[in-house]
């Protein structure tokens, strides 16, 4: 029983300016939320219910004249510093439903950002920076697991390497995140795995098989190997690497559901599910309940791929990351991805997203430290994602630990996305995070897949620029060196996890 | 003319290591080989991983974790029992086990048939999945553990409770159809399942020989009676799995079958909102 107390206050107005409107009709095709409509009979749009807008400017950015703007609603609750209208909004709801709140996209709450609390180093005078517009910089990495020392055979006067394990080299240690076909549209997915082959970098496929379109980028995709083992085949064995998701940032510990109505003929043949069924990824793998276990799936893998793709681990950054990270290792894992809590979502519950998981920066330097006092950092390749939100963020992340950054949602705002956080409805209007193609054919893949590689090769030019001003020739020598990170912030124990000095803290006496 | 090779697995009295028998089965495949015989295989994992085709492997000892993982159209035959996960995602083809076969069988399996002559241990064909024609098969001869059928999505999983220990006839060697003397098949004393039987499902069907206690059921399963249609489901299996190892349908038929389903295909479809609040 719904009755009118259930009414959820609206958050944003839309308001149309009639003056300069000139009834083209491009907003009432373009909402999908059923906020705007444009009115046939009487030949000009109409704001159908003001309480459906989620401030997605699709409206916005299709209206020739500028003539709608969202606004917040003028009507907001009571001020109250504890009864913020995310509580009360959130109370309402379940006291409707009695179900769990299910969310998109990463954490919304104003924890704050150990990222702004950094700087780096650049040079001045004693060491002499390096201009990379004209001067090598290398910004190539590879994915996979490094042997301790190379050993070099000469046969008949060739030398030769012996028995390298498996590296994908990639241009940029820029790499896009997991996302599903299914979580998001097949015309996003297009565009961003066009746009990683054009930039000569990789993507992962989310736990949602590979579509037979897909192939053809195989070499430059990571397969996602999940408890709910959708699509996975012996084809799809043979990408540029596999990994196997323990854990996802926006929700450590949870599964992933495709709700039945999601589950469109499109992402049934791909997962090899029925239709409109719940596809359910269980919160654990089944067949892992242990550093054993997971030994061996990876062994596994690695048999099935015969050694040719180094095989994963994906995990979130929660508590004891460090120890896990150093498991993971030793269960054999040729390099590790590690999702901070800020991480995006296609759907989870809000509490979860909201609460689950610890800051990405914390958690990398704390796993680059670890893995280094025991020996075994050099083993594994370290990728780090979790609300990565531009080129500096990449470079810090780098600086603390990691060998590779994963961005997500960065992918998705340089194809339309606004951030209006509204993915699990599957009404996207900028045909993203949607199953419904009419929705999808929204992004004309050329254009989204050039918009994504120019994102990726503006953050790439931003990383040689950044590494020139340091002195630095080559990326991996940025890697996991703190040192010329500062810390600005208030918590000098942030500090001290972080292994980062101070600004201004001198170093050494020198000649006092 | 299928062409046969064999290989030893412990030449010289020495072991040899999963990735070597690996290495050599993709090298007889490669040679054009389609029935590749494993000699004395003691407890190797992964044997098959991986591999698409038609070609049969026929395994005389006892299969190590993962046998046939991520598998695809191939014929896996097992003179003896296997560890953990056999048929881990299988996606296709037959696997036939003389003997048991313990936890996590056919775990997320997307088609093929497991065959299994004895018992099993817990989380049988957990997160089985069907699609199209493709649906996958778990038979157990004997009984099994706790979780059966757990999340499942599709698929058939059934259970005989068959008891088979005094029907080897010699059990000094390697277990086949002939090795079987199948008047000496019994039903199975304990339990056929045990406890959260098929918890969490939203597809395919259980079916256990005999009655089930209703405190056995996991949350979301529902037990019936079957119909013409479920008959019409188990007899084709129920026939390969009595010419697999020698027993008499009739006997199996004696006694009813119980039906394990899903209460819903969408168990947790009101459980979340996604009201934009």
């Amino acid at each position: 029983m719904t009755t009118v107390k259930d009414k959820m206050l609206p958050r944003f107005k839309a308001k149309i300016d009639y003056e300069t409107c000139i009834k083209c009709g491009r907003c009432g095709e373009n909402c999908t939320y059923d906020a705007i409509i444009f009115n046939r009979d009487e030949d000009m749009p109409i704001v159908k219910s003001t309480g459906n807008c989620v401030a997605c400017q699709r409206c916005v950015t299709f209206c020739p004249v500028d003539a709608i703007a969202i606004t917040p609603y003028p009507v907001e609750f009571a001020p109250h510093g504890t009864w913020t209208p995310y509580h009360i909004r959130g109370v309402m709801e379940q006291a409707r439903t009695g179900a769990v709140l299910l969310s998109g996209m990463g954490n919304d709450r104003p924890f704050p950002m150990v990222f702004d609390n950094l700087v780096w180093d650049a040079c001045q005078v004693t060491n002499p920076a390096i201009d990379s517009l004209r001067e090598p910089v290398e910004t190539r990495t590879y994915i996979g697991r490094k042997p301790k020392n190379l050993s070099i055979t000469k046969n008949r006067g060739k030398f030769a390497l012996e028995d390298l394990p498996a590296n994908v080299g990639i241009s940029t240690p820029l790499i896009i995140g997991h996302m599903s076909l299914g979580s998001v549209s097949y015309n996003a997915i297009t565009a961003m795995y066009r746009a990683v082959e054009d930039v000569g970098t990789m993507m992962g496929t989310g736990e949602g098989g590979l579509h037979k379109d897909h192939y053809v980028y195989r070499d430059n995709l990571i397969g996602e190997v999940a408890s709910g083992r959708f699509g996975v085949n012996p084809d799809y064995l043979k990408l540029g690497a596999i990994e196997i998701k323990i854990g996802q940032g926006a929700k450590p510990g949870h599964g992933g559901q495709l709700p039945g109505e999601k589950v469109t003929q499109l992402i049934s043949d791909t997962r090899g599910i029925p239709l409109g069924t719940d596809a359910l990824s269980p919160n654990p793998q089944h067949d892992i309940y242990s550093i054993e276990d997971l030994k061996t799936l990876i062994a596994a893998l690695h048999e099935a791929t015969e050694y040719q793709s180094p095989v994963g681990v994906k995990i979130a950054a929660v508590n004891n990351v460090a120890a896990i990270a150093s498991g993971i290792v030793r269960a054999g894992a040729d390099f590790m991805t590690i999702d901070g809590f800020r991480g995006g979502t296609g759907a989870a519950p809000r509490v979860i997203r909201d609460n689950a998981g610890i800051p990405i920066e914390l958690a990398i330097a704390s796993v680059d430290q670890h893995l280094r006092n025991e020996k075994i950092r050099h083993k594994v390749t370290i990728i780090a994602g979790g609300g990565l939100r531009s080129s500096s963020d990449l470079i810090k992340v780098i600086a603390l630990g990691a060998d590779v950054g994963n961005i997500g949602t960065s992918a998705l705002i340089a194809l339309g996305c606004k951030v209006c956080q509204q993915c699990p409805t599957g009404k996207c209007s900028w045909g993203i995070a949607t199953g419904n193609p009419v929705l999808a054919n929204r992004i004309d893949i050329d254009w989204g897949a050039q918009r994504v590689s120019n994102l990726l090769r503006g953050w790439t030019h931003d990383l040689s620029e950044v590494l020139g001003t340091m002195g630095i020739d080559a990326v991996e020598s940025l890697v996991g060196n703190r040192d010329r990170l500062r810390y600005v912030g208030p918590n000098p124990r942030e500090a001290e996890i972080l292994g980062v000095k101070h600004a201004g803290e001198r170093i050494g006496t020198g000649g006092e | 003319m299928p062409k046969r090779i064999e290989i030893d697995a412990m030449p010289e009295g020495c072991k040899l290591f999963y990735r070597d028998i690996n290495r050599q089965i993709r090298k007889a495949i490669a040679d054009g080989y389609d029935h590749i015989v494993l000699r004395n295989i003691a407890g190797q994992r992964y044997i098959g991983a991986g591999l698409k085709g038609d070609y049969t492997i026929e395994v005389f000892g006892d299969a190590g974790l993962d046998l046939g993982v991520f598998s695809e159209g191939l014929k896996y035959i097992v003179h003896g029992s296997s560890e953990y996960l056999l048929g881990n995602t299988l996606n296709g083809g037959e696997i036939v086990v003389y003997g048991d076969s313990w936890d996590i069988t056919g775990m997320g399996a997307r088609g093929g048939s497991i065959f299994v002559m004895g018992n099993g241990g817990s989380r049988i064909g957990i997160h089985m999945k069907e699609f199209g024609d493709s649906r996958p098969i778990i038979c157990y001869g004997g009984t099994v553990k706790q979780y059966c059928g757990e999340y499942m999505a599709g698929g058939v999983i059934v259970v005989l409770g068959l008891d088979f220990k005094d029907a080897i006839i010699d059990p000094k060697k390697p277990i086949d159809r002939d090795n079987i003397d199948a008047k000496l098949v019994k039903n199975a004393a304990g339990p056929i399942v045990q406890s959260d039987l098929g918890g969490g499902i939203h597809g395919g069907a259980i079916y256990i020989r005999g009655e089930i206690p209703d405190e056995l059921l996991g949350v979301y399963a529902k037990k019936e009676e079957i119909d013409e249609g479920d008959k019409e489901v188990l007899e084709p299996l129920i026939e390969r799995f009595c010419e697999l190892y020698g027993v008499n349908p009739d006997f199996i038929w004696k006694e009813g079958f119980t039906k394990v389903k899903p209460i819903s295909s969408r168990p947790f479809g009101k459980h979340y909102t996604t009201t934009p609040i």
